[in-house]
């Protein structure tokens, strides 16, 4: 193994932190869901990929600039998310029982996008596409610069107002006790919806993202399973701002590894990170 | 009175050709059709590519029952969807043969479920023609056939094509680096890769592999460009070759020269970033292709089905040809042994040459696999032209390098 060099090991990390910002993104509705709502919703990634497509069509056939699309998809997932907690409710499904439906929605959401878009691949090329900045010996893609900006603006924007506003406290005190909570006035069933929109409205905001950077075939949703499964319980269930950090921590220790070592080590190292941390942190049970 | 005659022996001969074409026609009409059973991935990671299949299938079935079918009987493909799943391809093919009782198989779409299709058949005794089976050591069934013409050693022979090609290139590539998915069928060819080019004495600067399904091509495209390779061989699958190629553009580096096993057709020719890029090929849209019989009306009747089925690339190209090649083979198979015996039809196969897009096509070899046929391709003005060997080379056409 030879040490690579300072631009090759910084460009690497670089992309690791893009990469990473992206993880954190759609695993930031996905935790809070499953932290403040106890629900394992599968659907955020069939959500996020659903935005994707509306965004490409919106984008390459409407003409519309890419960002703009989010006038449209941010109002219509929340809606949609709002909708997926009205049913889970309504039905009374369990964490577990959540896991397994939205699992099936996932599978429609998927095939939908197959029937209307086919399988096949889909590029959307925007204004945004081939814009880089240069910053020293460092390239920075203006698409993976706005998905970090937005993971963190949005991360913070999230955990302000979870933290210094009431309806933030009445939501984290759901979470801790719901029933203590309803009996100070909480409303739980409109506080659910409410941070169910929220998270759908992330996913939308996700999908536009991976728009912007990724190649989009329908079979793609699964892909991203996985490693932002493990940013979210690394970064804490429930958090805003743990998944993107924890995401950065996934990305760079991939990318780095692979500008060590072979590439095909980069999910061993991460996923042997994520294990480590699950077992040494403070306060496991 | 002559003309009276003449016009009598003309509404004879009228009359007995219309008899004949309506007897042909009932008859064809009212016997039991020759099924002939499959599965493709229509849905799942693989559909983009299955669905190309699925169109060259029906148009041919289309054709084929338009001459008559195939022993004076219809013909109906039966084609179930296999999810991209090979472990559901082999309980799918089962059913087929037991449940549905198919006189004949096609074969699936990619190797895995062409494999599995393959344990089926061998179980049954059934031949199994396949379109795109890419590891030809792992067929070991003697009743199995291949349109995929790699011939038997393709890691050894392919990459020596490549490196012919550009050995005969106004610049020589010195330097080469190999990145790799470690999916099989394009793994193996890198490694191939790997070993002819240091027989013809290319300096390895790096070799890379990653897991299929990798996300972040950003510190790949990194270590390529800190490389600083001559050539480079990627062995992608699909979608893969666009995101390197994305990835490297981030990074504003453009390969010199650049190679990729199975790209996504379509999205490469179509990308700005894909200039010169390289691949293989056995059919292009161009002559000295377009000249085999019935290619012309193939390409013509494609474009349009492809449209319509929402393929947003309606190019023939590979997949489509090995496809069409795929029923060419075992129509010529019914036609030759004149019965849809499996052990005649496979004995047949094996002994005799069959006339198809891609050329003449013999399974005499290790394997059934017979000659080499693939050829180099270039992305060339935003679409793939042969370059490589000159006798197949698009009108004109010459390998560029940057």
């Amino acid at each position: 193994m030879t040490f690579p060099s300072g631009t090759l090991l910084a460009q690497s990390a670089l992309s690791g932190v893009f990469i990473g910002s992206m993880y954190g993104l759609l695993g930031m509705g996905l935790g809070l869901a499953w932290g403040l709502l106890h629900i394992i919703n599968l659907a955020h990634f069939g959500f996020a990929f659903l935005a994707a497509y509306l965004c490409y069509q919106l984008a390459s056939v409407g003409g519309i600039d890419p960002l703009l699309t989010l006038a449209l998809i941010i109002p219509l997932f929340f809606a949609l998310g709002m909708a997926v907690q009205w049913l889970l409710s309504r039905f009374s499904v369990s964490p577990l029982n959540s896991l397994l439906a939205t699992f099936g929605l996932t599978a429609i959401i998927e095939a939908g996008i197959q029937y209307f878009w086919t399988a096949d691949f889909r590029k959307l090329e925007s204004v945004y596409s081939g814009q880089k900045l240069r910053v020293g010996g460092l390239f920075v893609p203006v698409p993976e610069l706005l998905t970090l900006v937005l993971a963190l603006v949005l991360g913070f924007s999230i955990w302000a107002a979870m933290r210094y506003t009431n309806l933030g406290r009445a939501l984290r005190a759901l979470a801790e006790d719901a029933p203590m909570a309803a009996a100070f006035g909480v409303n739980r069933r409109a506080h659910a919806l409410l941070l169910a929109g929220v998270c759908g409205a992330l996913a939308g905001i996700a999908g536009v993202c991976l728009a912007l950077s990724f190649t989009l075939t329908p079979s793609q949703i699964y892909a991203w399973v996985g490693v932002v499964f493990a940013a979210v319980m690394l970064g804490g269930l429930g958090s805003p701002l743990g998944p993107v950090a924890a995401g950065m921590v996934v990305g760079v220790s991939e990318a780095v590894t692979m500008a060590f070592a072979s590439p095909s080590w980069a999910p061993i190292v991460s996923f042997s990170l994520l294990i480590a941390l699950l077992l040494l942190r403070p306060g496991r049970t | 009175m002559r003309t009276g005659h003449r016009f009598t022996r003309g509404l004879g001969v009228a009359l007995c050709s219309f008899a004949l074409l309506a007897t042909g026609a009932h008859a064809q009409g009212t016997q039991a059709p020759i099924r002939i059973g499959s599965t493709l991935a229509l849905t799942g990671p693989l559909a983009a590519t299955a669905l190309v299949h699925k169109v060259v299938g029906e148009i041919y079935v289309e054709q084929l029952n338009k001459r008559g079918g195939l022993l004076g009987r219809p013909v109906e493909w039966i084609v179930r969807d296999d999810q991209s799943k090979p472990e559901l391809a082999r309980t799918l093919y089962e059913q087929l043969l037991t449940v549905d009782k198919v006189d004949l198989l096609m074969g699936p779409y990619a190797t895995g479920a062409i494999l599995s299709a393959m344990s089926v058949a061998q179980r049954y005794d059934k031949v199994l023609i396949h379109h795109t089976f890419g590891i030809p050591s792992l067929a070991k069934y003697d009743k199995q056939f291949p349109a995929w013409s790699l011939g038997p050693d393709p890691a050894n022979t392919v990459p020596t094509t490549v490196f012919t090609a550009l050995a005969a290139s106004p610049k020589p590539p010195k330097t080469i680096a190999v990145v790799t998915s470690k999916f099989p069928s394009v793994h193996f060819m890198s490694l191939g890769a790997r070993e002819v080019a240091k027989k013809r004495g290319l300096n390895e600067v790096l070799f890379l592999e990653w897991d299929f399904g990798n996300l972040d091509y950003g510190p790949i495209a990194a270590r390529i460009k800190d490389a600083k390779p001559d050539f480079l061989w990627v062995g992608a699958l699909g979608l893969e070759g666009n995101q390197l190629l994305e990835a490297m553009n981030k990074i504003d580096y453009a390969p010199a020269e650049h190679f990729y096993m199975y790209p996504a057709p379509g999205p490469m020719s179509k990308s700005p970033l894909a200039k010169n890029a390289l691949s293989m090929t056995m059919f292009e849209e161009h002559p000295p292709f377009t000249n085999a019989a019935g290619a012309k009306e193939f390409i013509d009747l494609y474009h349009e089905r492809a449209a319509k089925a929402g393929i947003p690339d309606t190019s023939v190209e590979v997949q489509a040809a090995a496809s069409y090649t795929a029923w060419q083979i075992l129509e010529a198979a019914v036609r030759g042994t004149n019965s849809i015996d499996d052990a005649k039809m496979a004995a047949w196969l094996k002994a005799n040459r069959v006339e198809t897009i891609q050329g003449k096509l013999r399974f005499d070899g290790p394997s059934n696999y017979g000659d080499d046929l693939m050829r180099v391709k270039q992305v060339q003005n935003g679409r793939w032209v042969t370059v490589y060997p000159k006798e197949y080379a698009a009108p004109g056409a010459t390998l560029l390098v940057q």
